[in-house]
């Protein structure tokens, strides 16, 4: 046989063994599957309380009378996110600028924006609910906002606020230090570099991470529940304390999930992208 | 010869406790290459920087067309603005394609419009072989490629003069040519620069005179011919054979 045609075999035998382990890891990739999620099933549903449980979070009646009344209350949910979102996207931009910039005269404004992110980032979300929701109306003040929706957003808005400036400031301190130098090389001011070279690069490089801020935001707006908003969770809790049955929960919960998973999804095909521009 | 286009007088500049510039006195002249040798660390990256005031002196002056740019009541955008500085490690905007890159400068900082901005990048991109590359971004293209990009971009300033800071040194050996080329062709065109060099023959065939930074001064400068086959001070002899040795000069 040539040097040629045993080339050719070797590579006929490679590919033929390349098919074969595709074929085998194929294989067991579904035996496992169907042993691991049948096993969990039957764990599941052959557990001595599993009728109950059904019975409780998973009936079909229950859910068929709820899910019109959650999913029209879920309008609420998904405004109050979309209004806080836009506000805090805009509040964590001008936070991490102030933060980043070395004017004197922005000092007063530096130190505020450092106690805005430690204090409002270090609380719990539902307690800025509960401190902005009851302590805003209760100073009984004229010109404050009484609406719980707009003070449950506000507290929303602190809270996010403070992460997503954090967000924005990691993004801008990791575009490398030559940009700048280059975009003062070529005549740029330093506000234009800023605009120009740097912004674009660091907004870019942070979008993974400002979605999956956002991904929590949608669930966290089921918090201004507490303030007695008919919002999604709201109106889930008081069909479910009507009815003793949680089914309207789980009405919730998959609304929430018909945003949060083509948010995640987003997430992951941005992240995966990869590239600076 | 006139009056220089940038002279320096006893410039000084420390990092803490580091001085990396002692002194340094410098006159280049309309249409000169002035080659600045020295090893690494040396200072010559932070003399081109100085110059174009990406760093503050510490003493001494710097002259720009007869005019004192170091004074503090001097705004350093403008005097950037006449100046063109390009980086070793060309330092693209890599969200812009190759022609953004060259136009923004242009339009943002030189008030140029759209139309003649894009003209003149097309026509350098054009003139540094790089016709029909304007769309790409940074990451699709060869460093030597990238860093004719760069000197475009700074080119289309039409900067007073050039500061190449060690334009060749992060390029793959088979690409300095091409980079070089970019080089002498602006040399050729008469555009007045300061080349800080690893490149001895680049230096010794561009270069109108060439000056040896050592110690944070420049101990030699002249042309050259001279400064780089007959150095007279020990230092540039020792620095010169080292290179010999290494296989560089």
């Amino acid at each position: 046989m040539s040097a040629d045609a045993v080339t050719v075999d070797r590579r006929a035998a490679r590919q033929a063994a390349k098919r074969r382990s595709a074929r085998r890891g194929q294989a067991i990739a579904a035996v496992s599957s169907v042993v691991v999620l049948g096993g969990l099933a039957a764990l599941v549903l052959t557990s001595p309380g599993w009728p109950a449980v059904r019975d409780t979070f998973f009936s079909w009646s229950a859910f068929r009378d709820a899910f019109p009344k959650v999913l029209s209350a879920f309008w609420l949910d998904v405004k109050l996110f979309c209004v806080v979102e836009a506000v805090v996207l805009v509040l964590g931009l001008v936070i991490a600028l102030v933060r980043t910039s070395r004017a004197p005269a922005l000092f007063p404004l530096r130190l505020i924006a450092t106690v805005f992110v430690d204090v409002f980032r270090g609380i719990p979300t539902i307690i800025l609910v509960y401190l902005v929701g009851f302590g805003i109306p209760a100073l009984e003040l004229s010109g404050l906002p009484t609406d719980p929706i707009v003070l449950g957003g506000i507290a929303l808005t602190l809270s996010y606020g403070g992460y997503v400036a954090e967000v924005y400031r990691a993004g801008i301190r990791s575009v490398h230090r030559g940009q700048r130098d280059a975009a003062l090389a070529i005549g740029l001011t330093e506000a234009q570099a800023l605009r120009y070279v740097i912004l674009p690069q660091a907004v870019r490089r942070v979008g993974p991470p400002l979605l999956n801020d956002f991904i929590a935001l949608q669930k966290d707006v089921a918090l201004v529940s507490l303030l007695g908003v008919g919002e999604a969770f709201q109106k889930a809790n008081v069909i479910t304390a009507s009815t003793f049955n949680y089914t309207p929960l789980m009405a919730a919960a998959l609304l929430y999930l018909c945003v949060t998973i083509p948010l995640a999804r987003l997430v992951d095909r941005t992240g995966l992208g990869g590239r600076t521009r | 010869m006139g009056a220089p286009v940038l002279e320096l007088r006893g410039v000084t500049k420390s990092f803490g406790e580091l001085e990396v510039l002692r002194g340094i006195d410098l006159a280049v002249a309309e249409h000169e290459a002035v080659a600045l040798i020295g090893a690494s660390g040396s200072g010559k990256s932070t003399l081109l920087r100085c110059i174009d005031l990406l760093e503050e002196i510490d003493d001494g002056d710097i002259f720009l067309d007869g005019e004192v740019i170091t004074d503090p009541s001097v705004d350093p955008v403008a005097v950037r603005r006449r100046l063109g500085l390009v980086f070793q490690a060309y330092n693209l905007f890599p969200h812009l394609t190759a022609l953004q890159n060259i136009v923004l400068g242009d339009t943002r900082a030189h008030g140029a419009s759209r139309a003649e901005a894009d003209g003149r990048a097309n026509r350098l991109l054009e003139r540094f072989g790089l016709a029909g590359r304007g769309n790409d971004h940074p990451d699709e293209l060869s460093g030597g490629q990238q860093q004719r990009v760069a000197i475009a971009r700074v080119f289309a300033g039409r900067p007073r003069a050039l500061l190449l800071d060690e334009v060749t040194s992060a390029l793959d050996p088979e690409l300095v040519g091409e980079v070089l080329d970019a080089v002498r062709d602006l040399k050729d065109e008469g555009v007045t620069m300061i080349i800080a060099t690893h490149e001895m023959g680049f230096a010794r065939e561009v270069a109108d005179r060439v000056g040896f930074l050592h110690d944070g001064r420049i101990v030699e400068l002249g042309p050259p011919e001279r400064v780089l086959t007959q150095p007279e001070r020990p230092e540039t002899q020792r620095f010169l054979r080292r290179l010999l040795e290494a296989g560089r000069a």
